[in-house]
């Protein structure tokens, strides 16, 4: 069995033909050079997701595709109930909604410059970060299960945010179908103090200014200048989301003799969506999401708050919130006939081109933004859901440059101290509780994101809008 | 070296060697604790006992370091020591460590949870025995 990608008529999509027990093509979207990057992990997971039962259309990787644990990260794959399809933990990942957000602030440079370390220092001061670190309130079980039922509108219920933040969230800041009882007690114990925490690795709230503008449209239409500032805060579903992964992934493994599936490997474990285990996870999975809309809903009160000491006249509005983790029930052209379907985004984004029905008001014209995430020196990139792209992958993009580096390999490499000088030196302040978390995020640790989010644009999966500098990065 | 990390790049490999299976558990432990800190500076004041079963030593070593992510979690502990013992699929431990303390540990990353990548448990040819997975950070 040759897993070697095979380039189509299309310089930026490489295709492995369906083979042994894989019943759709996997499809890759990159470069020849991002392609040559990829560890051979890549197409090998991706050949084993494609042999999963009711896979639809293909097995996609998206740009900044990596070695995972089942799916590859970067991974997108959807999956029709009535046609056997599966629901897999290791096809969401550990961290269940990680996401971004991002948040105009109606400030420009000059209006930051006066007050930035002050306005560092303060962030860093207020904004919950780092190993053992809690949050400003603490859940009892009914709170829990509001929360987790609730996502942002719950938190906004509790003084966090506005409803207007609501609109820019994927689903309005609630999914669906959450079902609280069929989250752990151990994962809820978990969770109980973490609520507006940011986490640590490579989770962050980033301070950013619009460098270039690539779409003067689309970019007019997200309210977007050159030389505005932003806020992108990046982080997840913190504790409850990782101990849903870890306990249903063992669950699944378990479960697959018993529902007549026969893994490749292990780390694939998966259920049939129309199980008990299946809907199991899915109620658990989508409290994860609601808490990691919440966790983002009460990180930006935090942040509004930290800018109304050191920066009064910033108001912070929220431009979008998308999810990077996530498996979603979603309406797509299959063979031209419309679907419904269970779609997995393992480090991959939802990209909806304009005129999608779930799009608000404000930007359903335009199309969905894509939030690309940097890496504390690099940039990040807002991006476009496109029409074309709905044809491609259901309507998915990339989610950030991709390690390239392991944090053994950065941390040799790289020391804290030298790095958040050098960082300085370029008009980038950091602030982290760990050096050696900073060296182990070593922007140099991750692959060039300009390349990747070419890669984006040029495949046709969604179009650039903006690129940000980054220049004040709250490390967890 | 009784323990060690492996290469993966977005996550990191741990690794524990011992002359027994429980050895190497306390191994891939103390492999576990370096991913987040530097072993050697966690103090073991506060002990914790834990007893876990699982259908094979390896799905045993998956649920032993999630229960020691768990247990660091909800009480803001970092762990240090780990005495255990294995007989067929059962384990009991008593494990201690401390409450974690920036200033003097500097935490550089949480682990989200064990993965069954790279999950082997297995005696090797010099009769000693590997534990050993990939963890999400």
């Amino acid at each position: 069995m040759s897993l070697k990608p095979e380039a189509t008529t299309d310089p930026f999509v490489w295709r492995i033909p369906p083979q042994g027990r894989m019943q759709v093509p996997a499809i890759i979207y990159a470069d020849r050079r991002l392609l040559g990057q990829m560890d051979s992990k890549v197409f090998e997971q991706l050949a084993n997701v494609a042999g999963l039962p009711g896979i639809q259309g293909a097995a996609y990787a998206m740009p900044d595709a990596h070695w995972g644990y089942g799916f590859p990260i970067g991974g997108v794959a959807a999956f029709a109930a009535e046609e056997g399809g599966v629901i897999s933990a290791g096809g969401v990942g550990f961290d269940i909604s990680c996401g971004v957000r991002t948040l105009h602030t109606g400030l420009n440079r000059e209006q930051l410059a006066a007050r930035k370390t002050e306005l560092a220092d303060r962030l860093a001061r207020d904004i919950p970060a780092g190993v053992g670190s809690t949050g400003p309130l603490r859940l009892n079980q009914r709170s829990m299960d509001q929360m987790l039922s609730g996502g942002a509108a719950w938190a906004v219920e509790q003084g966090y945010g506005s409803t207007a933040d609501l609109e820019r969230i994927e689903e309005q800041g609630r999914v669906e179908g959450a079902v609280p009882q069929e989250v752990s007690a151990k994962a809820k114990q978990r969770q109980q103090d973490q609520m507006g925490t940011l986490g640590s690795g490579n989770h962050y709230l980033e301070i950013q200014e619009v460098e270039q503008i690539f779409d003067a449209a689309a970019a007019a239409g997200f309210g977007l200048q050159q030389g505005d500032i932003l806020v992108s805060i990046h982080c997840g579903s913190r504790g409850l989301g990782h101990q849903i992964g870890t306990e249903f992934l063992a669950a699944m493994v378990a479960a697959a003799p018993r529902h007549g599936l026969q893994l490749p490997d292990r780390e694939l474990a998966c259920a049939p969506i129309d199980s008990a285990l299946g809907r199991s996870y899915l109620g658990a999975m989508r409290a994860a999401i609601n808490c990691a809309l919440a966790n983002r809903q009460i990180l930006t009160q935090l942040c509004r708050e930290a800018f109304a000491k050191v920066l009064r006249q910033a108001e912070l509005r929220l431009l979008y919130d998308v999810s990077h983790n996530t498996c979603k029930f979603e309406q797509h052209l299959v063979n031209d006939r419309p679907k419904k379907l269970f779609v997995h985004r393992k480090g991959a984004t939802r990209a909806y081109g304009p005129g999608h029905p779930e799009l608000p008001p404000g930007l359903r014209d335009i199309g969905q933004p894509v939030l690309i995430g940097g890496s504390m020196g690099t940039s990040s990139y807002i991006l476009v859901g496109t029409t074309a792209g709905a044809t491609q992958a259901f309507s998915s993009s990339c989610h950030g440059a991709g390690r390239a580096m392991s944090r053994r390999q950065a941390s040799k490499r790289w020391r804290g101290k030298e790095l958040i000088a050098t960082l300085q030196e370029q008009g980038i302040l950091i602030r982290s509780p760990s050096l050696r978390g900073v060296a182990e995020e070593a922007p140099g640790a991750y692959k060039e994101v300009n390349q990747v989010i070419e890669a984006a644009d040029r495949a046709g999966l969604s179009r650039k809008v903006a690129r940000l500098k980054p220049l004040i990065c709250i490390k967890g | 070296m009784p323990w060690e990390h492996f290469y993966h790049t977005a996550d990191v490999g741990i690794r524990g060697i011992g002359s027994s299976l429980a050895e190497a558990f306390a191994e891939a432990a103390v492999a576990l604790i370096a991913v987040i800190t530097d072993p050697a500076c966690v103090e073991a004041k506060t002990a914790i006992e834990l007893t876990l079963t699982a259908e094979d030593p390896e799905l045993l070593l998956y649920e032993w370091l999630n229960a020691l992510i768990f247990e660091m979690a909800v009480r803001k502990l970092l762990l240090g020591s780990f005495q255990l013992t294995i007989e067929g699929n059962r384990l009991t431990a008593r494990v201690a460590g401390e409450p974690v303390d920036p200033a003097r540990h500097h935490p550089r990353v949480e682990v989200k949870g064990a993965t069954l990548t790279a999950l082997q448990v297995r005696r090797r040819k010099n009769g000693t025995w590997l534990a050993q997975c990939v963890v999400d950070v």
